[in-house]
């Protein structure tokens, strides 16, 4: 069975079992709404307090905001039961999904797939909505392909940070929470303008892990603004090509994983 | 009184045994600490006194707040997943037929297992945050005294609330919606995203009353020394009155829950 096919097999039987409990469902699908939300209405609670962060207004933030928390929820909601890796690891049920003639990637991933993960996705989309309608941009046919291409591509390194985070834990499987500081870490350092942190945060999150390529170098580009480090404005176009080499490189990472696994025999 | 001391020294001592989790917990604690940290030094760049704090209050504020996050439980969890899962396998009926109280006997465990946030994930982001922000800490030891009881009172509230919630997964069986939208509303009232001091107008005086801040918001306020003296006891006075109203609230709904109790499977 393909991966994708076998993906949308589990994740369809885990979406008709979380309508077993409706109640329950709607209140965490608005839930997984509200906590997005309030992200974004703290934000708002900062700018009632200014009128600029870290030189940017209102609208130029809720657009970074709205690019990455719609490129992490997308990714999020596709890849996110992936960080249970390490607990699947310690109790022995990742040995079923191996025995199944199907890519244990994609059965991890689509595990416990929920609906509710979907929130966060219409929420980032809003708020990015509402940006593009706030913001007065000088907009060319280059700046308005950028967006959709933006969103896919920090999704996918984003998903390759999931990807990544789950190799990590064959290795060390109690270490799930590290994932939390670069994929929820990372949407959160996103959502606020470059100019807000240290040199070296902006560096190490250009060129090590480099998450400002989901939205930072392409959205400055898209606002018209100057990126902190000085760099070719051309970097801007790179996200597909960033993206398809993290990719690649988690692609490798969750291989060497999984070879190197012993089960736990329990 | 034995009894509930033996089951908190349980609660502590499980949680001994998770130690790559919680060292991959500082680790994130610690980063959502940098980041955040960084997003408070450009609005108080901005706004200067904020909420009466001054930048170092802030960061000081962000370092609390992630120190205390796991100890209060701000993200719900805890003691009351595993309730709310005894609940759903009908595993509850044993806890029913010991001969302790059932409240008293989770609120010990519960105390356990803050003791061992607060020691294995509290103190090293605190001392990392001191050592690269300036920080305005107290020299007086009976601050920090002061500090730890107010913490405590704020487990006990975080407690009852959690407990009260939990007690819902019996009409509804499943709690995680309940749980989840009720832990969101925690995170924002309790200063978790924004210090509730900088909240504007109504928003801020309605936060200030409610439960939420007597598990971040008054700990936090106590360390930096602005409850002293009567106001010391005024902030205590509030912790104990909302710990009682929840407790009491939670035994009416424990007893209504238990004539009720159908259990499960079998």
């Amino acid at each position: 069975m393909g991966g994708f096919a076998a993906y949308r097999l589990v994740a369809a039987m885990w979406i008709r079992s979380t309508l077993a409990y409706r109640a329950s469902f709607l209140m965490m699908l608005t839930g997984n709404f509200l906590v997005t939300a309030f992200d974004f209405v703290v934000i708002a609670l900062m700018f009632s307090q200014v009128r600029s962060l870290g030189g940017y207004s209102f609208a130029e933030v809720a657009f970074l905001y709205g690019t990455s928390t719609t490129a992490f929820g997308f990714a999020n909601a596709v890849m996110g039961s992936i960080d249970k890796l390490g607990a699947r690891v310690r109790d022995g049920t990742l040995d079923t999904l191996l025995v199944r003639p199907a890519p244990v990637l994609a059965q991890v991933a689509a595990d416990r797939f929920g609906m509710q993960r979907l929130g966060r996705l219409l929420q980032g989309v809003l708020v990015l909505a509402g940006s593009l309608v706030a913001l007065d941009l000088h907009w060319t046919v280059l700046k308005v392909l950028l967006v959709p291409v933006m969103l896919l591509s920090g999704s996918a390194i984003f998903a390759a940070v999931f990807v990544a985070g789950a190799a990590f834990q064959f290795r060390a499987q109690d270490a799930a929470e590290v994932q939390n500081a670069f994929t929820y870490g990372g949407q959160t350092l996103l959502q606020y303008p470059p100019t807000v942190f240290a040199k070296d945060m902006v560096w190490s999150a250009t060129f090590v892990l480099p998450l400002a390529f989901v939205n930072w170098l392409p959205a400055l580009y898209v606002l018209g603004r100057p990126y902190p480090l000085d760099l070719p404005g051309w970097l801007a176009l790179t996200p597909p090509l960033v993206a398809a080499g993290c990719l690649a490189l988690s692609g490798l990472a969750w291989r060497a994983g999984i070879r190197s696994y012993r089960s736990t025999g329990s | 009184m034995r009894l509930y001391g033996v089951v908190a020294a349980g609660g502590f001592r499980r949680y001994t045994t998770y130690r790559v989790a919680t060292a991959a917990g500082v680790f994130t604690n610690t980063v959502f600490g940098v980041i955040v940290a960084y997003t408070y030094i450009a609005l108080w760049n901005e706004r200067p006194h904020l909420g009466g704090y001054d930048q170092s209050q802030a960061l000081t504020y962000v370092w609390i707040s992630q120190a205390m996050l796991m100890t209060v439980s701000l993200f719900g969890g805890g003691f009351a997943d595993e309730f709310v899962e005894r609940i759903r396998t009908g595993d509850i009926a044993i806890d029913l037929y010991r001969p302790a109280d059932l409240q008293l006997w989770w609120l010990s465990a519960d105390l356990g297992r803050a003791l061992f946030h607060f020691l294995g994930r509290g103190i090293v982001p605190l001392a990392f945050g001191a050592l690269v922000f300036d920080l305005a800490l107290p020299a007086n030891p009976l601050t920090w005294l002061a500090f730890l009881v107010a913490v405590l009172f704020g487990v006990v509230v975080s407690f009852a609330l959690r407990f009260l919630v939990a007690l819902s997964a019996f009409w509804l069986l499943d709690g995680a919606g309940v749980t989840s939208l009720v832990s969101i509303a925690g995170m924002f009232f309790s200063g978790m995203l924004l210090p509730l001091t900088a909240f504007p107008g109504l928003l801020g005086e309605v936060a200030r009353v409610l439960p939420w801040s007597s598990l971040l918001q008054i700990p936090a306020d106590v360390l930096m020394g602005r409850h002293q003296g009567w106001g010391l006891l005024g902030a205590y006075g509030f912790q104990l009155g909302w710990a009682t109203v929840l407790l009491g609230a939670g035994r009416l709904l424990q007893s209504a829950a238990v004539r009720r109790v159908v259990v499960q499977g079998g």
